[in-house]
């Protein structure tokens, strides 16, 4: 079929997610602040999508966290990434899927460096050889792992028992989507929508039916910025970034945010705590806050998970507002209990923001 | 209110919609050859004033033209009205003028 028109302008921001047979990379700062969010992932794609997702026990860091707070050379950080190569060549994996948007930023970097010095690739192969004795494939396809969700979101939608839908008004919930910078904005093409459509979340949303909200600084980092967070002198740069954010989405009244990379939900859900206690300001309705979420924890809330399985009492921003919207039945009583029952303890309410 | 060891950074960004520029309409009235300005800095280079303080005519030409009063109000004071900016303006501008009225203006809307 010719695609002419808008069709053929749109192919250009379309990318290759691959169908199956996916080699799993987790994420460092993920597993600390979400750690529901890819246990979530790993359950939607084995129990609900049948797919065949293998995560290897013995991969590492990229090094994103230290390449980008510049303490960790490119050299080594391509050694490291050719190590979870190697991994995943040894499994017998071709598809790679990282959970972090770092990650997935600096394996497109490192690939795209090879693409185009070859003599590099070759220097790496020979430092993993020298280092580890082992040898990899390049990977044929690497995608986020919201790419994949992007990918199933029909088939999501059609097992969904709840929906982005207020049930009080039967109006659909307003969602900011807050797309990682290191999605698509290093490479574009890396990225569903590239850098100007971001189409990744909005695409899931819209399926599960939300409503997106535009508003002017939609695109603005949500401030993370790896040295401007990690010295704590730079850090009002940090929460300068997230405040102008809020400052800017608070006029459109948003039930929620859904983000695809591990810093924002971090740093949005938190940063909410932080200004409130530096201003007193808070964004949701009644003095309670913005809730923040992972992508996983969407389509887990979506596919009717239970929201204490999937991680969400070690938000900051209490997720109960929308959780009642959705007409998501929970039990306050199990909030703080782990795995097998066992009590995690209550955190201490913060003196400003409500529940 | 907490003290986490660091502030909110203030927002920087020009906002020419939110910003107030009646200032700039004002002097533009009373004093058009404003808009002549192609903000070289001869003022600045060699204003009196300057060498002394952190006075600087060409920086408060820019706050008109944004409309940041705020800043003008503070600094607009330093100068001593010696008129030296308006005898080597290329563009024949009458700063004097624009510092004179800009001070009224000023003051009459405290």
């Amino acid at each position: 079929m010719e695609l002419t028109g808008k069709q053929n302008i749109w192919k250009d921001y379309q990318k290759e997610i691959a169908d199956d047979k996916y080699f799993y990379v987790r994420s460092c700062v993920r597993q600390n602040f979400f750690p529901g969010a890819e246990t979530t992932f790993l359950r939607i794609l084995k129990d609900e999508l049948h797919k065949d997702i293998y995560e290897h026990p013995c991969h590492t860091t990229c090094t994103g966290i230290g390449y980008h707070g510049d303490v960790v050379p490119f050299d080594t950080a391509m050694t490291v990434i050719a190590r979870q190569f190697a991994l995943m060549t040894e499994a017998g994996y071709e598809n790679l899927v990282p959970s972090c948007v770092t990650s997935f930023g600096l394996y497109s970097e490192v690939l795209e460096t090879w693409h185009h010095f070859p003599e590099v690739l070759a220097r790496v192969r020979e430092h993993l050889r020298k280092a580890t004795g082992r040898e990899f494939n390049i990977p044929k396809n690497v995608a986020h792992a919201s790419d994949v969700i992007f990918k199933f979101r029909n088939e999501i939608a059609q097992k969904a028992k709840y929906k982005l839908i207020n049930t009080a008004t039967g109006k659909p919930l307003k969602v900011v989507e807050h797309i990682g910078c290191h999605y698509s904005k290093m490479f574009p093409a890396k990225g569903v929508g590239g850098a100007e459509f971001p189409y990744v979340l909005i695409g899931m949303v819209e399926e599960w039916g939300g409503e997106v909200i535009d508003y002017p600084e939609r695109r603005h980092c949500c401030g993370f910025g790896f040295r401007q967070y990690l010295v704590q002198a730079n850090r009002g740069y940090s929460i300068g970034c997230s405040h102008k954010k809020f400052e800017s989405m608070e006029p459109y009244e948003p039930d929620m945010i859904i983000t695809n990379c591990p810093g924002c939900p971090m740093f949005l859900d938190k940063w909410q705590y932080a200004i409130s206690e530096m201003n007193g300001k808070t964004y949701g309705k009644n003095g309670q806050g913005i809730p923040v979420f992972t992508f996983e924890e969407v389509a887990g809330l979506v596919l009717g998970y239970d929201p204490w399985d999937i991680g969400l009492q070690v938000h900051q921003v209490s997720c109960e507002p929308i959780l009642d919207k959705m007409g998501i039945k929970y039990d306050p009583a199990t909030k703080y209990l782990g795995k097998n029952g066992k009590y995690l303890g209550v955190p201490e309410k913060p003196s400003v923001l409500k529940d | 209110m907490a003290d986490f060891g660091y502030k909110i950074q203030e927002d920087r960004q020009i906002n020419y919609d939110s910003n107030d520029r009646t200032l700039f309409y004002f002097l533009k009235r009373v004093e058009p050859s404003i808009s002549l300005c192609i903000g070289c800095g001869t003022c600045s280079a060699t204003c009196t004033a300057g060498q002394f303080t952190q006075f600087d005519l060409h920086k408060i030409m820019l706050y008109v033209r944004r409309g940041e009063k705020v800043h003008i109000a503070n600094e607009i004071k330093k100068c001593m009205l010696c008129g030296k900016c308006s005898l080597v303006c290329p563009k024949g501008i009458n700063t004097r003028n624009i510092i004179f009225q800009t001070r009224k203006f000023i003051h009459s809307n405290k």
